[in-house]
């Protein structure tokens, strides 16, 4: 039981936030690593996706949908870089 | 087998009243996981439960094995949707280790090597409600089943049953653990389908 790459992730935080992040570079908050999303090492087999550093393997970021919300964790970003066009 | 009999199960409830709602049976043993499996090896393993005021007791493998076990055969229920019927553990009760911890507090935060956290109050941790499970029908636990020993508390939904169980912290406020800070219900309790916050 191994992980999947972060491009799992592009669907679902796109239905939140309206952003594409296939070219997002999120900052790990633990070791600095700065990781575009495909390179993170994503648990989706647990009750929500888990978002591991590539480099660190911290949390960067966690994401469960309940029927009727989504619950974002970016505790472990400590910064997104977002391109704007 | 294609024809399971009213009868299949003898004296005990059918296996649809033993189904939580929302539940299916799964015939494997689903494996969750929301990071890497930690390594733990035997001879490094410790398990600790630390009171209100910090005052901590600690076991280390060879002082578990020498505690009374017991074998539990119990039904698990995952948030996930799967439950395992009559799954067979051996572990030692939680009360077995709490016998000697002074205490006030209501509630217990459960910590795992690899940085899992879980809470539940702490009064389901007693009276023959919990244990730290080391073998799963009758081999050792595996590590990508939570081996060397895992939490065990059936009456709740799974993710409280910690895998590679490190230490319990007791606390006097509850406070949430990984799946309960991101929307997951702070109790759990599958017959009440307590999947998510205010459910
Ligand atoms: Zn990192």
């Amino acid at each position: 039981m191994t992980y999947v790459d972060g491009n799992v992730l592009a669907g679902p935080l796109a239905e939140v936030f309206g952003v594409d992040f296939t070219a997002v570079t999120g900052t790990c908050a633990s070791c600095g690593f700065a990781a575009a999303l495909a390179t993170l090492r994503v648990y989706s087999t647990a009750p929500g996706f888990v978002a591991r550093c590539p480099s660190c393997e911290e949390v960067v970021l966690r994401l469960v949908r309940t029927p009727t919300e989504a619950w974002v964790d970016l505790r472990g970003a400590r910064s997104l870089r977002v391109p704007l066009t | 087998m294609a024809i399971v009999t009213p009868g299949f199960f003898g004296k005990r409830r059918g296996a649809a009243d033993r189904l939580p709602p929302g539940q299916y049976l799964a015939d494997d043993f689903p494996v969750l996981t929301a990071g890497p499996t930690p390594v733990v090896h035997t001879e490094d393993w410790e398990f600790t439960l630390t009171n209100e005021v910090g005052e901590r007791h600690t076991w280390n493998w060879r002082e578990l094995q020498a505690l009374p076990a017991e074998t539990p055969t119990v039904d698990i229920h995952c948030v996930t949707k799967w439950s395992k019927l009559d799954t067979a553990w051996r572990g030692v009760s939680l009360d077995e280790l709490f016998a000697d911890v002074d205490t006030a507090a209501d509630y217990a935060m459960v910590h795992s090597y690899g940085g899992y956290t879980t809470n539940l109050p702490l009064e389901d941790l007693l009276d023959g409600q919990a244990w730290i499970a080391y073998e799963y029908d009758g081999e050792e636990l595996l590590a990508q089943h939570g081996g060397p020993a895992r939490l065990l508390v059936p009456h709740l939904y799974f993710w409280k049953s910690a895998k590679w169980v490190r230490d319990i912290e007791l606390m006097v406020t509850d406070e949430p653990g990984f799946w309960e800070s991101l929307g997951y219900h702070d109790y759990g309790d599958p017959w009440l389908e307590q999947r998510y916050q205010g459910d």
